[in-house]
């Protein structure tokens, strides 16, 4: 492994769990909103939420290009007022890999939340709990499973996000260049070893992912 | 002289076409020839009933598909390099191998910039935070842009700001969308986009010299059709073909 390839590996597992941790508030209070309440405009939002699961990678991106490049809606007032360019920085990395994981976040802690008795959250206000409060002793604890597993989801697509990635961080050595994206360019490239030696490496972390997921689930039942 | 030779041309096809039955020629030709081989490859459809696949990218892309075994007649690349190293391996059908097309460097920006490039010094300003070049690693435009800025010994000041792209078309595309400040692709590719200037042409004696072989692969699937495209392809008619696109004839 060459520093070159460590510093992939790095920036890859660093932007994957930097996206599932600011993912994270924004897709638990998107959850509890979808499973516990009736609003006007939920339907399109759920769907919305989903789109990023089933449409082209590719397309996502292309969508994210053109709302944040620089004639963007969104990329033109973020260049010209704030000056913060977000295409082909490690930020577009960052953007594209939330979008597509928020999805799965939201999916699985809407499950576990639904899976949480109302009742006992009803009982917990009964004895004076603000509504806070029963979100952070009763609902949030008892869903925890859902959430970790959630999150462990998210962060496994992350690091193997290519298609959104490709369209609006590029491939840029040492600045947005991700595993996913290594590895295909040492492919093309016709350099088979560096390939493999990345594809070991995403083993590795998918491995660890997961394994550090039971752990955590495994510490959560014991209590009980 | 000239309406007589496109005549027998023209009726050569035409005899061909009746003789021979409608045959699929896979093509693998470079991004950059995208428009003008189209172009090309329509009119000789018409003439000849042959039918042309094309699979259009970065020559590096093609080449390793090639050796992968992918179905192919006819590589068409946008440099010797790709070209050698397949033949090197014993891909290609070197009695077929011949390079008629050069081409130029420019660099593009987009059409409302107010970027004011003299030299290629000028792309080391502060206010050029970002060029898309074709990967320079492999992608033959960003391999000659590579060498021209290499021997203007500018390579290690610039390589920060390079956005490397799938193909030369895909730098295009980045200059057009206002995302990157400028572009290194070839002078071709510039003329067919509305949305980009040209800000500065590298001068021939600065850059790599730009040449565009051809070759049939070793065992194509379509042996004798192949080989009359590829022949079409060295013709009077085909080459005003790509010089209309704005390729230079090598003599």
């Amino acid at each position: 492994m060459t520093a070159e390839e460590w510093q992939i590996v790095w920036f890859t597992a660093w932007v994957s769990a930097l996206s599932t941790v600011m993912i994270l508030p924004f897709g638990l209070a998107l959850a509890w909103a979808l499973a516990r309440h009736d609003w006007p405009g939920k339907s399109i939002v759920e769907t919305l939420v989903a789109l990023p699961l089933v449409m082209p990678p590719v397309a996502t991106g292309l969508i994210l290009l053109h709302l944040f490049g620089r004639r963007g809606a969104l990329g033109s007032f973020l260049h010209d007022t704030l000056h913060f360019d977000v295409i082909f920085t490690w930020k577009a990395v960052l953007l594209a890999l939330s979008v597509m994981s928020l999805p799965l976040l939201v999916r699985s802690t809407r499950v576990a939340f639904e899976e949480v008795n109302p009742r006992l959250e009803q009982i917990a206000r009964t004895l004076g709990a603000s509504q806070w409060r029963v979100l952070c002793t009763i609902t949030i604890p008892l869903a925890a499973r859902g959430i970790v597993a959630g999150m462990v989801l998210a962060f496994a697509r992350a690091l193997g996000e290519f298609g959104a990635t490709i369209m609006i961080a590029g491939n840029i050595p040492g600045k947005t260049s991700t595993l996913s994206l290594a590895i295909y360019q040492n492919v093309q490239l016709g350099e088979d070893a560096n390939a493999f030696r990345l594809l070991g490496v995403s083993v590795v972390l998918a491995f660890a992912a997961v394994w550090f997921s039971e752990f955590l689930l495994r510490r959560k039942r014991k209590p009980q | 002289m000239k309406n007589i030779a496109q005549l027998i041309v023209g009726f050569s096809l035409l005899l061909s076409a009746l003789c021979a039955p409608a045959a699929e020629i896979n093509v693998f030709a470079a991004a950059s020839l995208t428009d003008s081989l189209k172009v090309i490859a329509s009119n000789y459809e018409k003439a000849s009933g042959d039918k042309i696949v094309f699979n259009f990218g970065a020559s590096s892309t093609l080449a390793r598909q090639i050796e992968e075994g992918a179905p192919v007649d006819i590589f068409f690349s946008a440099d010797e390099a790709k070209m050698d190293g397949l033949d090197k391996k014993g891909l290609i059908d070197t009695s077929t191998r011949k390079s008629r097309l050069g081409n130029s460097l420019v660099v593009v920006v987009p059409s409302a910039s107010k970027l004011n490039v003299e030299s290629a010094g000028d792309l080391t300003n502060a206010s050029v935070k970002q060029i898309a070049f074709a990967d320079p690693k492999a992608v033959p435009a960003g391999v000659y842009g590579k060498g021209w800025l290499t021997s203007q010994k500018l390579w290690a000041t610039i390589e920060p700001k390079v956005v490397p792209t799938e193909n030369v078309r895909a730098a295009l595309a980045a200059v057009e969308s206002g995302n990157v400040e400028a572009g290194v692709v070839f002078k071709t590719d510039a003329k067919i986009s509305k949305q980009i200037k040209v800000a500065y042409e590298v001068p021939a004696k600065d850059a790599p010299k730009i040449s565009y072989p051809m070759a049939l692969v070793k065992e194509p699937k379509q042996p004798d059709a192949a080989k009359r495209f590829l022949n079409y392809l060295s013709s009077e008619e085909a080459g005003q073909g790509f010089k209309r696109f704005g390729f230079i004839l090598l003599e």
